[in-house]
């Protein structure tokens, strides 16, 4: 059997886009064109018969799009219908029709002339501007546009395809995305757009598989030719070997599976009986995580291991390089959001620069080693806001320690938008900038601390080990490193409190989140935010909707007046036993 | 006389297509002119295609102007729409 990397990746029958809706489709590809336009702009002296005929291509017009729009609102909820219905009050914007009419009179050409002309005028603004959004938006206009000429020039409507097929395109509107999808089309595959594409929010959200912004795929792709598209990766496979075809059924029939079997959890909140909402994100370490991430329904990636990707390449990867991977990143888990913590070299980690530490745990890693390295730490700064551009990502600071390491972090992420701004580089200009508290010093400033940034992780297994001070890979100590410990608890209490007097989100990213067993007591302490393995997720979920928050709170309360690890394990145990709760785990 | 007005956009997502429309259909209410203006660009305000050209995220500034027998009723309803978020807070 070949590898994954054989099969896929290294492949030359692969076509690269962006992953717009996730799922893979196996299918006949269907390849639409639109039809060129073809404008006239030969005079005309039948005015009143030229403004006849315009006002019959908008009544015509309406009519195709109140259509649409019909069914938007059939199978889209009334926000994402709403597209449509911008697109029907262009038809009858009384500006605009008053500019067309009169200049058809004064300049006596062909309508669909003057329509053309005018329209692009307001789309060239819309393309001029900086904000990505706005390409789409004037491709949307397009669409109207081109709707209006071809029922000037009487053609008729293709609004029906064959059943079954992928859909390869140039680029598609919201129009032809909704329509296709009556068709039952499987898949979408485009050479333009991106993920903020309205024809890609539509794919997401009526679940079609889609991979968007391929630059060539309507050149590679042959009528009939049948393909994969790979909607959790954006890739499209053509020709398939007997090999990938085989590879590619067998994930989607397990990915069909995954699906079944926790189906009826994937898609309900995690909610506890009595309505409070959790928030359950995902901790990934490689990229390749992300369909898992996608499967399990996690609300987003909580914790973003980027000092993964050091290991994974064996050196430091330059601006360009890292871009790619947090857009790619980011484009993939989308509209999701993914907390990108910032490379945490050091301690137990990577030994990739040359120090000889006696005690790296309390040595230089985390924002320590990015402070003295500058240069590296805002490559991946500006990486980090370039891929930030769909406003999903936020950036987390790792093993701060005092309040002067913020100030600079701050500081040098400020030159960075300010380099990035300089260069007409486009990101989020109000991305959150967040710290782990993972150092005993933080957690007990941690008051400070959030006055200063967006939002607080707590970071587990590093703070457990610290507040102990003891090295848990070390079998002679390591039951000392206690989950359950009074410290641990209280400390959490602390920090948690501090956030909310701040007023700014709090969660816990380490393993604690993870061990089912301390989720109760996690949200009796009030936080409402969660982040954990993939494959823990649903777990997780099914014992959150298990308990009241009520008798969570009051959980808490009792343990925080422990006095040993012991005494709190069996307050927990015991509120698993009389609230029913079964502790089943790791069946994926 | 005309009013003068000088809003700020404070919704997550800026001067989307959901707003524009919904500005657009408050204006066309009112018998008064209604201009948008932003970086010293005008548009009118009856007009979608019009707004939809206004990139304005959360934190710009835009100018509204308002004209006519009906201009303050036009500019109450729409600038308390600016200031609501677009019902989106």
């Amino acid at each position: 059997m070949k590898s994954f990397k054989d099969l896929y990746k290294n492949s030359d029958n692969k076509i690269t886009g962006i992953a717009a809706a996730p799922g893979i489709v196996i299918g006949k590809a269907y390849l639409f064109s639109k039809e060129k336009l073809d404008i006239n702009k030969s005079p005309i002296t039948d005015i009143d018969e030229a403004i006849k005929n315009f006002r019959e291509a908008l009544k015509q017009s309406k009519k195709e799009l109140n259509k649409i729009f019909g069914i938007a609102r059939e199978k889209m909820d009334e926000v994402r219908a709403a597209i449509f219905e911008a697109q029907l009050m262009i038809l009858d914007d009384p500006i605009l029709l008053q500019n067309i009419e009169k200049r058809i009179s004064d300049e006596r050409v062909q309508p669909e002339f003057i329509v053309s002309n005018e329209i692009s005028r307001y789309q060239e603004l819309m393309i001029i501007s900086h904000e990505s959004y706005m390409k789409e938006r004037a491709e949307d206009i397009e669409d109207i546009k081109r709707r209006i000429i071809r029922n000037l020039q009487k053609k008729r409507w293709q609004s029906k395809i064959e059943k079954d097929l992928i859909v390869v395109s140039e680029s598609l509107t919201p129009a032809d995305t909704l329509l296709f999808s009556r068709q039952e089309t499987r898949g979408f595959v485009t050479d333009h757009g991106g993920l903020t594409s309205h024809a890609a929010i539509i794919s997401r959200s009526l679940n079609i598989p889609a991979v968007v912004g391929t630059h060539d795929a309507t050149q590679l792709i042959k009528e009939g030719d049948t393909i994969i598209v790979d909607g959790f990766n954006g890739y499209i496979i053509t020709d398939p070997t007997e090999e990938q075809l085989v590879f590619f059924k067998e994930k989607q029939n397990k990915l069909l599976e995954l699906q079944k079997g926790l189906e009826e959890l994937k898609d309900r909140p995690a909610i506890t009986k009595d309505g409070r909402e959790i928030n359950l994100e995902a901790n990934v370490d490689v990229t390749g995580e992300i369909d898992m991430v996608i499967t399990s329904g996690a609300k987003g990636i909580g914790l973003y291991r980027s000092e993964q990707i050091l290991n994974e390449l064996g050196a430091f990867p330059d601006e360009e390089e890292q871009t790619m991977i947090y857009s790619k990143l980011a484009s993939r888990i989308y509209p999701r959001s993914c907390t990108i913590r910032v490379f945490d070299i050091g301690g137990d980690k990577f030994r990739l620069v040359k120090y000889k530490e006696p005690n790296p745990f309390l040595g230089l890693r985390g924002i320590r080693f990015l402070l003295e390295n500058v240069s590296l730490f805002k490559t991946q700064i500006k990486a980090v806001l370039r891929a930030s551009e769909n406003k999903n990502i936020k950036m987390m600071i790792p093993m701060v320690s005092t309040l002067d390491e913020v100030w600079k972090s701050l500081k040098i992420i400020q030159e960075c938008k300010a380099e990035l701004k300089k260069d007409k580089i486009k990101f989020d200009n109000q991305i959150k900038i967040g710290i782990m508290i993972e150092v005993p010093s933080a957690a007990v400033m941690s008051k400070e601390f959030a006055g200063e940034i967006d939002f607080i992780s707590i970071g587990t297994n590093d703070l457990i080990q610290y507040l102990m001070a003891v090295d848990r890979g070390n079998d002679l100590v390591s039951d000392l490193y206690q989950e359950f410990s009074p410290v641990v608890i209280r400390t959490i209490d602390h920090i948690v409190k501090s956030a909310k007097q701040s007023k700014i989100p709090i969660s816990v990213c380490g393993e604690m989140a993870a061990d089912t067993l301390a989720i109760p007591l996690l949200v009796g302490l009030g936080l409402d935010s969660l982040s954990m393995s993939p494959t823990t997720i649903l777990y997780a979920k099914r014992i959150i909707r298990n308990f009241e928050y009520k008798k969570a709170k009051i959980l808490a309360e009792d343990c925080l007046l422990c006095k040993t690890e012991i005494e709190i394990q069996k307050k927990v145990k015991k509120f698993f036993d009389d609230n029913n709760i079964t502790r089943t785990r790791n069946i994926i | 006389m005309m009013i003068e007005k000088t809003v700020k956009i404070i919704n997550k997502a800026g001067l989307h297509t959901r707003p524009a429309a919904t500005i657009v259909k408050l204006a066309a209410k009112y018998k008064s002119e209604f201009f948008i203006y932003r970086d010293g660009m005008g548009i009118n305000g009856k007009s979608i295609i019009g707004v939809m050209t206004l990139a304005a995220e959360i934190g710009s500034e835009l100018k509204l102007t308002f004209d006519g027998s009906d201009e303050q009723q036009a500019c109450d309803e729409i600038v308390a729409y600016f200031e609501r978020g677009f019902d989106e807070l």
